[in-house]
């Protein structure tokens, strides 16, 4: 079988955007990425003391989505197909309890992950907006929680965008590209799918 | 990546655990998770766990109690605690209990991500530390005193009682006996180890050689002194003194060393700051030290300072059933050293180095077989290896007649060349015939 990213947007980025990332996965990956728009149930995954969203619910939110008729695949039946790889986007500032933050969260070597452009945008840490370095930060997030759904661990080499990344600086250090050696195991995780 | 990094996750909260084995899952870690201390425990009976992330509050037994437990079960393990508020007595409580850290719920990502990295570098080299530090036991191992009898196992008893003490030890033996070996012994068995052990020879030095020696000195304090200078105790600190020949020591040098022995300080030769030092004495002599102090050349007090527990060696005249045991140890020693294929002693050798006195002791011993092994060109030694005064003392007492005289040359000769008839006729400038009939008419045989 051959694995298919669907990218669900449910943040306020429009979905003409979104097609160019997708299209920079794909060419990276070199599998077959969609995108398409979603509803998720924000307000289930709002912690009021922390003004901040639980991404594991959201995770387990998207895992439990329902037939959805505009896309024409259902999120049960995901879990019947491990070639399928979801990722949500979202703009709200994800969280997992025992950490204050996260910029996204994903299921090891399982269907599905979301990332949240909270952090990512420079409007966050009051810089000026700049629209290119948010979608390519984006890029690197979900290629980064995607690599974690087929199984990749985080890497050490520098420039490798398998490398885990705490502060959003350390993310516009690495490359959209996996290193080699990161890239050997995805192919063969492929294969082996 | 980190696939041989175990870590372990003790917390009451499952959300914690699951939030905190995930993260860490993706960074390559194996990771386990216990919900309490007996889970905690029996998951460390199973494997070994590297850094341990320990929740302080918890139902029955708390992070504290449990840290202690851990400790009993692996000493190296890295605890990492977590508290849901920090307060300045739980950081300092954590801490003095020997935690490597504590971190506060929710943990800001990027310092638990270096938080972990610090606890595995600290690990490392703590393990890198105490590997080196078994590998410098191996290499402070003095070159072994080797022997058998009664009376060096009684010297290896007495190296074991004083070693663990830091009592001044006074070694005696005459020359040769290897003092210097059982000073090191000593020291390389001592809780000092890990520090020097300065030897200084005192009867090679002059007088005021062995003070500035001694105490160092400070830059113009005499005439050549263009740089300060530390002395053997400045480096003996926190190690061994080891002063060889104590007993050729000056009068005015008794005095200033007994002085830094009873206050341990001193200051340098030309200066004014006290240096403090910390140091054990080993001193060894081969004099007669209670005639010195009644002749008045070494001073009472300072021998009573010194002679706090004396370890004497006894000559090696007196053990002589060691003597085949050194004997082989020094052809294995030289053997490697030289890369020479030598590696036995024939009978009559050893007879010869075993009747032998030896007024220089092992030293002597080792020198006669270091050279027995130069000049040796079979895989054996024999006794016309051996240095040319022992094998003469060994042969049986001459009846002064010519007849015997040339029967005894003969057989050195023959010896000396191997059996070699060429050699040894030319070096008896006789021909070879006349040499066959001399074997005949002795009885000689080749061995």
């Amino acid at each position: 079988m051959t694995p298919a990213v669907h990218i669900l947007n449910a943040s306020s980025l429009p979905l003409a955007e979104l097609e160019s990332v997708a299209e920079t996965i794909r060419q990276l990956l070199r599998i077959p990425v969609s995108v398409e728009q979603h509803r998720l149930e924000l307000e289930r995954a709002y912690d009021s003391s922390r003004i901040q969203y639980n991404s594991s619910v959201l995770l387990a939110q998207l895992l439990s989505t329902q037939s959805n008729p505009t896309t024409g695949f259902a999120g049960r039946e995901l879990h019947s197909r491990p070639d399928r790889k979801l990722i949500a986007i979202v703009d709200v500032d994800l969280y997992i309890p025992v950490l204050t933050f996260v910029f996204g969260e994903a299921q090891l070597e399982g269907t599905a992950a979301i990332v949240s452009t909270h952090r990512l945008s420079n409007a966050f840490y009051g810089v000026e907006e700049n629209r290119s370095l948010l979608l390519e930060r984006l890029t690197k997030e979900l290629v980064h929680e995607l690599g974690h759904t087929f199984g990749l661990f985080h890497c050490k080499q520098f420039e490798c965008v398998m490398r885990s990344s705490t502060y959003v600086e350390e993310i516009d250090l690495k490359k959209a590209e996996m290193c080699k050696n990161c890239s050997r195991i995805l192919l063969e995780k492929l294969h082996d799918g | 990546m980190n696939e041989h990094i175990a870590l372990l996750i003790v917390d009451d909260e499952q959300i914690v655990r699951d939030s905190l084995t995930k993260w860490f899952r993706e960074d390559g870690y194996i990771v386990g998770a216990a919900a309490n201390a007996a889970e905690a425990l029996r998951l460390l009976q199973e494997q070994r766990w590297h850094i341990i992330l320990l929740d302080i509050k918890m139902p029955g037994m708390d992070g504290m109690e449990l840290q202690q437990r851990i400790r009993d079960i692996d000493a190296h393990a890295i605890i990492i605690f977590i508290t849901a508020h920090a307060s300045v007595d739980t950081a300092v409580q954590a801490l003095k209990s020997g935690a490597f850290d504590y971190i506060t719920k929710p943990i800001d990502p990027d310092h638990l991500s270096h938080l972990v990295a610090n606890a595995i570098k600290q690990r490392a080299l703590a393990m890198e530390n105490l590997k080196l530090k078994e590998q410098v036991v191996e290499f402070s191992k003095p070159d072994e005193i080797i022997g058998d009898s009664s009376q060096i196992k009684k010297v290896f008893e007495m190296i074991k009682t004083v070693a663990g003490t830091d009592t001044t030890v006074m070694i005696r033996g005459e020359s040769g006996t290897g003092k210097e070996l059982i000073a090191r012994a000593i020291h390389a068995n001592s809780q000092r180890r890990y520090f020097p052990i300065v030897t200084i020879n005192c009867g090679a030095l002059p007088e005021g050689v062995l003070e500035s020696e001694l105490f160092g000195h400070e830059r113009g304090a005499f005439t050549g002194a263009q740089y300060r200078r530390k002395g053997k105790l400045e480096l003996a600190d926190g190690g061994t003194l080891f002063l060889d020949e104590v007993g050729n020591i000056d009068m005015k040098t008794q005095m200033d060393l007994l002085r830094v022995i009873e206050t341990k300080q001193f200051t340098r030769v030309g200066g004014n700051e006290t240096i403090k030092v910390d140091f054990r004495i080993i001193c060894a002599t081969n004099k007669d030290l209670e005639l010195a102090v009644k002749q008045g050349s070494f001073r009472e007090d300072f021998y009573y300072r010194l002679n706090v527990f004396t370890v004497s060696i006894p000559p090696l005249r007196e053990r002589k059933s060691d003597i085949p045991l050194l004997v082989n140890y020094f052809v294995n020693k030289h053997k490697r050293a030289m890369g020479k294929e030598i590696s036995s002693v024939s009978p009559e050798a050893m007879d010869i180095l075993v009747q032998y006195d030896w007024p220089g002791n092992v030293r002597e011993l080792e020198n006669a077989m270091e050279r027995a092994m130069v000049v040796g060109k079979s895989c054996t030694i024999i006794p016309a290896d051996l240095p040319f005064q022992l094998s003469e003392r060994n042969n049986e007492p001459s009846s002064g007649s010519l007849a015997d005289m040339e029967k005894r040359h003969i057989a050195r000769v023959l010896e000396e060349q191997r059996w070699n008839i060429t050699h040894s006729a030319d070096v008896l400038q006789i021909d070879r015939v006349t040499l066959y009939n001399k074997i005949a008419k002795y009885g000689f045989r080749k061995p």
